[in-house]
């Protein structure tokens, strides 16, 4: 009786069931009662991280540093003087990336002193005409990828300038200019070394993982108390953020090169330093070049949230544009920052993949034709912008820079569009919003809200214990155990009920829709190439559509989740279910099976460590996207961190509420990872 | 074991192996130092340490092709990277031109690695992001050559293995015997005196593996490496080696020249892989010939020493007189008759044919 019960795993589910619904039966709201919430233990953590932050940065290990202006030593804080020299080096590298682009005096400035910069005012950067910009860029996606890559850029630095984007375009490009390569290097360095020392891997596994939940809202608030606010903080949360899935992949990288390409390095008698950089690294490349990728994405992404502590750029207008339901706007930038991600993409990608000619005998004409063009380009391009000059009326040199919000727009015809949709279909979208609120939402949220602490534990840790046993439950337990000290547990709910409810549908979609696309091959490469798309779209771009469908309300968060979430788990289905051996599939042909049969008794089994693992990121994209429906309203624990982002004193509660969020997706993790690895054990898919 | 071979001109190795040990695991050395010379692979497994190499003791001479043979696990390639120092030896002394490579450092082994070995691997190993010529001219662009000369000298190599036209391909272009072939053309670019060759044709298909054997004795005839060339491949190993040395367990159990192996296998293990050998391609007319005898007259015919029986076999069964047996000067060194023929290609092959060599 037992022994049958320990085999069959759907009865202990059905029991853990049985026991959950008793416990949230029996148990109803009441102060005191330790079964329905735990009292906030841990409620003083966010002061004491808020002290010994504000100890650190004004009085830990004061050290003397010279002051020009009293020309005499003062004390200063360690770091603190390490905060400001990076801050001040970051910002000089962004200024001067941007001065190059836009023209100014503050690089200058910080060379000569302001003094010198008033008393002569000709001493400025002028700036590249945009016409510069977009055709040295087209000259160099056409060195680096061919015609195609070229008439990409061309395209998307024309519209970035004839639609009155070109400056806040190009603030952002300079911030992420620096912010990338920072990453990638740092995500390198990181990366080799956890590859080079078992120790270093052990300790940056974790961080890693707990990196890559944690809300990048979090991310902010210490950067803000660390760095001040402005472009280089924005750069710095960038970088900070950025950096883990390029250290991941490089690992992986450098982890999956069998052992004879270092030996064969090491028989051609490279050195330590060459080994790695020219047989380790660029056999690795493919994995590392993702990482790349991924950093863009990741620094775009950032575009928008690093705004909110001063970057310059789109990412404020694009809030700006959404805070006032200006959908028009808000589209014409979404699409600047969708183009400037999806050309950083290609061009990263064209230029690790260039070759070498040996042999080919070139005049001088040929070898420089890419420099030489673009000296046509730049003298051609300032000369037009000088007779430009005469040409438009002042401060309307088109040819020179098209000034911000002064070229086409499309935005009214948009709006249009948006006010027909919402005149036609008014009373449907009304409708279907109230009736999906009051319910579904609504109950369910209710429902989450009435769930006393112990069923919570109960239901969490009891699935811990039936798929991975007592260390999965425990761990489980843990992380659900530093929420429910915090206290914020109902917040904490209502951030599940919006993940969960969403990852729900995404699952079902993603597995559905993937299902049916992997069927042929021509499905199945326009879903990847959607996925592939819809991947680079920073996340803050699909809450543009969903606000104007639906206006500030949980159904446009929770859709805008369901589109985002579903990336993962439709991609993941599609390559899980190519990934079944073609053997398989002739030994089930030959069999006789159906359509159906194949894919419940071959398919779907075979690729559900595949698909579990889909899940497992849709869980960390529905979070992510759950804490920045914040910026439409929510009341869930994205709201309570974006609103310790303008508390004085936000940086504990910041950071706890952060790792709430991550303890919420760790727990998950737990569960689906043990899940999909046992089953690949099964299989024998290691 | 007696070394006497008639390739090499000095008496000096080129390698020399005084009883190398390789233990893999925690406690290895402590537990070597133990045992004190007497591995046993079984006790050494119970304390958790798998033995790779044990006891390994022999000499390689100048441009001489020594192949080590072995199934699988049984330490052939552990053996050569020790030699290599893909990995250290637990224990013992590795001699090359005097210097014990053991106790070299990392600098004076890449110093070593850029002027005097180069190696072949059996998944080819070759860089995916270099193309043939650049992945041919890489150990000498790591030696520090300018781009213009190791280009130049990487496309002279390109031609010896015919790859000609194909210099820009990348790795994944080419098929695996041609992936081979730019291995070969990179290990031999900086023109090695010593040449390691992993298991180099294993991944091919047959008659490709054919072919690169030719080509590789083909190479060999003209470069006169000293070689080591580990194989699984029985057949392959008395197609190409001057010795072979046979390995189970880790332990040699037989090293010595194709001949000697197929008719005095040293130990059981090696007296059934010899088995299945057809002598004829193995033995040389010198291992079955008679003595000089002045009684016998001989014909016309003369056949050299060193031919491998089968490639004469039908010229001595068609004469009717004893065949003149003749070194590579030509003077008489024996005879040999159309029935000592018939008794290797098909008498009983647990017959010892020994007594009858010299």
């Amino acid at each position: 009786m037992i022994s049958a019960f320990m085999q069959k795993k759907y009865l202990q589910f059905v029991a853990l069931l049985v026991i959950f619904i008793l416990l949230y039966q029996t148990i109803g709201p009441a102060e005191n009662n330790l079964l329905w919430r735990l009292p906030p233990l841990i409620q003083a953590f966010p002061l004491w991280i808020n002290d010994s932050i504000s100890y650190m940065m004004f009085e830990w290990w004061p050290i003397d540093v010279y002051d020009p202006d009293i020309e005499e030593y003062e004390e200063s804080p360690l770091v603190r003087e390490f905060t400001r020299l990076t801050s001040g080096f970051i910002l000089f590298l962004i200024e001067f990336i941007r001065e190059i682009m836009l023209g100014g005096a503050k690089t200058i400035v910080t060379f000569a002193g302001w003094d010198w910069a008033t008393a002569n005012p000709w001493a400025k950067m002028p700036g590249l005409p945009w016409t510069v910009v977009a055709g040295g860029a087209t000259i160099l996606g056409h060195a680096l990828g061919g015609r195609g890559l070229a008439l990409l850029v061309g395209f998307s630095m024309t519209y970035i300038s004839v639609f009155g984007q070109w400056q806040p375009a190009m603030e952002t490009l300079s911030f992420v200019l620096v912010a990338a390569p920072v990453s990638v290097f740092i995500g390198l360095m990181f990366g080799i070394w956890a590859f080079r020392s078992k120790t270093v891997e052990t300790i940056l596994n974790p961080l890693l993982n707990m990196a890559q939940i944690i809300p990048h809202f979090s991310y902010l608030i210490p950067v803000m108390v660390f760095f001040g606010i402005g472009d280089h903080a924005g750069a710095i949360a960038t970088v900070i953020f950025a950096t883990p899935p390029m250290v991941r992949l490089t690992l992986l990288g450098l982890k999956k090169l069998g052992p004879e390409v270092a030996e064969s390095g090491m028989m051609s008698g490279c050195n330590n330093w060459q080994l790695l950089t020219r047989v380790l690294v660029p056999t690795a490349r493919r994995d590392i070049l993702i990482g790349v990728n991924q950093v863009i994405m990741q620094c775009l992404a950032m575009v928008v949230l690093a705004s909110l502590i001063g970057a310059k750029g789109l990412g404020i207008d694009l809030l700006i544009a959404l805070n006032r339901l200006d959908i028009g706007a808000a589209t014409e930038i979404g699409i600047c920052i969708v183009l400037i991600a999806i050309v950083l993409d290609r061009m990263s990608l064209a230029w690790a993949n260039k070759q070498t000619d040996y042999f080919s005998n070139l005049s001088f004409l040929e070898k420089n034709k890419y420099s030489l063009l673009f000296a046509v380009v730049f003298i051609v391009g300032i000369i037009l912008a000088y007779v430009g000059q005469f040409i438009f009326p002042a401060g309307f040199n088109y040819l020179n820079i098209v000034p911000h919000n002064k070229g086409i727009s499309i935005a009214p015809l948009l709006q249009a569009g948006v006010d027909w949709i919402w005149d036609t279909y008014f009373f449907a979208l009304k409708g279907f919003n109230e009736w999906l609120i009051l319910s579904f939402l609504m109950p369910v949220k209710a429902a989450y809200l009435g769930m006393p602490v112990i069923a919570t534990f109960t239901l969490m840790m009891g699935v811990g214990l039936i798929v991975g046993g007592i260390r999965v439950a425990l761990t489980v337990g843990g992380f659900l155990l530093f929420i429910a000290l915090t206290k914020w547990w109902d917040r904490a709910l209502i951030t599940a009920y919006l993940m969960s409810v969403s990852v729900l549908v995404s699952g079902i979609i993603g597995i559905t829709l993937g299902t049916l696309c992997a069927q042929n091959a021509k499905s199945t490469r326009f879903i990847l190439t959607y996925c592939d798309t819809f991947q680079t779209f920073p996340s803050f771009i699909y809450l543009i559509p969903v606000m104007m469908l639906f206006g500030i309300t949980d159904t446009a968060v929770i859709i805008a989740i369901i589109v985002y979430a579903s990336i993962p788990a439709l991609r993941y289905t599609v390559e899980g279910l190519l990934s079944v051996p073609e053997t398989l599939q002739d030994a089930g042909t030959m069999a006789g099976v159906s359509r159906v049969q194949r894919w419940l008794s071959i398919e779907l089994p075979m690729s559900f460590p595949h698909i579990a693992l889909g899940l497992n990121q849709t869980v960390v994209f529905a979070l992510s996207m759950v804490i920045i429906g914040a910026m439409i309203g929510t009341d869930d624990l994205g709201q309570l961190i974006l609103g310790s982002l303008s508390d004085r004193n936000g940086v504990g509660n910041g950071l706890i509420l952060g790792i709430c969020v991550a303890c919420i997706g760790l727990a998950i993790d737990q569960i689906l990872r043990t899940w999909a690895n046992q089953r690949k054990q099964a299989l024998g898919l290691n | 074991m007696s070394l006497q071979n008639a390739t090499s001109p000095s008496n000096e190795p080129v390698i020399r192996c005084e009883s190398v040990y390789k233990i893999f695991g925690d406690n290895a050395e402590s537990l070597l130092k133990k045992a004190n010379g007497a591995v046993d692979a079984a006790k050494f497994k119970e304390a958790g340490c798998i033995v790779g190499v044990n006891n390994a003791s022999f000499d390689i001479y100048e441009g001489e092709l020594l192949i080590i043979m072995g199934l699988s696990g049984s330490g052939k390639s552990t053996l050569l990277r020790c030699i290599s120092r893909l990995t250290d030896a637990t224990a013992g002394k590795i001699i090359i031109e005097g210097d014990d490579i053991l106790k070299m450092n990392n600098k004076q082994l890449i110093e070593l690695r850029r002027n005097k070995m180069g190696m072949v691997f059996q998944n080819f190993a070759l860089l995916p992001h270099k193309t043939v010529l650049e992945n041919i001219a890489f150990p000498l662009q790591v030696k520090g050559m300018n781009t213009s000369d190791s280009i130049d000298r990487a496309m002279e190599m390109v031609n010896l293995v015919d790859l000609t036209g194909r210099e820009d391909y990348y790795p994944r272009q080419l098929s695996g015997g041609q992936q081979q072939r730019v291995g070969i053309a990179r290990s031999l670019a900086i023109e090695p005196d010593i040449w390691f060759l992993d298991e180099p044709f294993s991944a091919l298909d047959p008659l490709i593996r054919k072919e690169m054997q030719d080509e590789f004795l083909r190479l060999q005839s003209t470069l006169h490496k000293t070689i080591m060339f580990v194989t699984h491949d029985f057949d392959e190993a008395l197609r190409l080696a001057d010795r072979i040395a046979i390995m189970k367990d880790g332990v040699i159990e037989q090293l010595d020249t194709p001949a000697n192996i197929v008719l005095n296998p040293a130990t059981e293990y090696v007296r059934k892989f010899t088995e299945e050998v057809p002598r004829e391609k193995v033995l040389k007319i010198e291992a079955v010939m008679d003595a000089v005898n002045a009684d016998v007259s001989l014909g016309e015919l003369s056949v050299n020493a060193n031919t491998i029986i089968e490639d004469v076999a039908e010229s001595i069964l068609n004469s009717n007189v004893p065949v003149r047996v003749i070194d590579d000067e030509g003077q008489t060194v024996g005879s040999i008759t159309a029935a000592k023929i018939v008794h290797v290609l098909f008498g009983e092959h647990s017959i010892n044919l020994s007594e009858t060599t010299s």
